[in-house]
């Protein structure tokens, strides 16, 4: 739903069909401007992957390469995806959708800062992150389906090893954000992101980073490991699994696959600025800017990411994911829940 | 409220059909070329011999089913994280006692070698 400060502008709102009218042409926007941002979200780990490993990164396609991305997606559009023999085909061709649509579906209650206290976001559900924690976690399917459907051993295996990392941070993700809903009281994102608090002269909005820090860690890794991003993209491993669950795939399947996974990137970024970052927030600066900050420079982070550390090994992973977060989320929901009610 | 939902269903029709324009784009503009040694299954260059879908290691069954006691924990978490400021201290205690179970139980489970993937 649209909802502006200014009341009623151009008479939509009094009209019932030019409201709904409005609605879905803003659906349709947001969808596109998250498609196209996720080919930026690309193009800038390509160039920020470059300058990492001293080399220029793509800088031949338009100015400063900055068109490689859409030269990139038409020539995926031509490309032939086929499916080899004994491949499930039905499954093989709807896995990819899945992927997509399930990060797209997220985006329904993410609200957006525009400009002031102009905000958009597409449903107001009080439900709020529940709703982008459960669709998120359909892309299980997408990858567990891929890889079982390809009809191959290093896509089933690539499979089945997605379907268990994801799983087991999905976990630690949904435990970490616990004593947010604590502090806060409500599981809707736009109440996380106006939470106010009374300190002494300060009054105002807070980043929740300051008031539950190790939420935030647990979420940050969680969230790497749920977009398969380095160092936890075991389910690619290139070098012992060729590509994973993704070794049968082809064309533009292939890479609605990586539109996916960027989406995620984009996506968990986004939910991180929203949830421990304050969202669109900052002094002086207006809401769309400071939140596309934000957002830009915890992309910025998960490219780092990639770009420093080395792969896990699948033991290491799931050590880390079983012994190491899901214990400390549930000491930091025991603490966090005792701290608040003394402090309340 | 029901009606808050409504956004929601024309969102993801619109994502569904979004996602079906690519697929089917994919269909009909990409070439088709078709021959045999193409359509096997990629195995490092050496031509399969028995089927893909084996039999996996019971580890992932296991963590399918560890999943699902501690991920329907963290669902009770959830409405409970809510409504703490009003439950106050006798719902820390009730989930204290609810967690010290689940914490048993993940304790045996570690003893075990559960968690092992070695």
């Amino acid at each position: 739903m649209i909802r502006l400060d200014t009341p009623d502008p151009f008479g939509i709102y009094s009209n019932p069909v030019g409201h709904w009218f409005v609605v879905v042409i803003a659906m349709l926007l947001l969808a596109f401007v998250l498609i196209t941002a996720t080919a930026y979200v690309v193009f800038f780990e390509r160039i920020a992957l470059g300058w990492m490993q001293r080399r220029p990164g793509p800088n031949r396609v338009g100015p400063g390469g900055f068109l490689q991305l859409a030269a990139d997606g038409v020539k995926g559009l031509f490309k032939e995806g086929f499916a080899p023999v004994g491949v499930d085909r039905v499954l093989f061709v709807v896995a990819p959708g899945i992927a997509v649509a399930s990060v797209l579906l997220g985006w329904a209650v993410i609200p957006v800062g525009i400009w002031g206290s102009i905000t958009y976001w597409i449903s107001d559900l009080n439900i709020g992150i529940l709703l982008v924690l459960a669709v998120s976690s359909m892309n299980v399917y997408a990858i567990m389906l891929g890889g079982w459907a390809s009809n191959n051993k290093y896509s089933l295996l690539g499979g089945m090893r997605a379907a268990a990392q994801l799983i087991s941070y999905e976990m630690a993700m949904g435990l970490s954000l616990v004593p947010v809903f604590l502090i806060v009281g409500s599981l809707r994102l736009q109440d996380i992101v106006g939470f106010t608090v009374h300190w002494g002269p300060y009054s105002g909005p807070i980043p929740l980073l300051l008031l539950a820090p190790v939420s935030f860690l647990i979420y940050l890794v969680a969230a790497v490991a749920e977009t398969n991003r380095a160092p936890f993209d075991l389910p690619e491993a290139e070098q012992e699994l060729i590509g994973g669950f993704l070794t049968e795939y082809s064309g533009f399947r292939f890479f609605m696959f990586y539109l996916a996974e960027y989406l995620g990137v984009l996506t968990q970024s986004t939910l991180i600025a929203l949830l421990f970052f304050g969202g669109w927030y900052l002094p002086l600066i207006p809401g769309a800017i400071a939140l596309f900050i934000k957002v830009v420079l915890l992309v910025f982070i998960f490219i780092w990411l990639r770009g420093t550390l080395p792969r896990l090994r699948y033991d290491m992973l799931m050590r880390l994911g079983w012994k190491a977060l899901l214990p400390l989320g549930i000491a930091n929901v025991l603490v966090t829940s005792i701290l608040v009610v003394l402090l309340s | 409220m029901l009606s808050d939902y409504a956004p929601l269903a024309i969102y993801a029709v619109i994502v569904l059909a979004v996602v079906g324009l690519m697929l089917t784009l994919s269909f009909v503009l990409a070439p088709v070329k078709r021959y045999r040694s193409k359509l096997l299954p990629y195995e490092s260059g050496i031509v399969p011999t028995d089927p893909a879908r084996k039999r996996m290691s019971v580890r992932f069954y296991l963590t399918a089913m560890l999943f699902i006691i501690f991920d329907v924990e963290a669902v009770f978490f959830y409405p409970w994280a809510v409504i703490l400021h009003q439950l106050r201290w006798y719902g820390v205690i009730e989930m204290f006692v609810f967690m010290l179970i689940l914490l048993v139980a993940l304790a045996h489970i570690w003893r075990k070698g559960g968690l092992e993937w070695e």
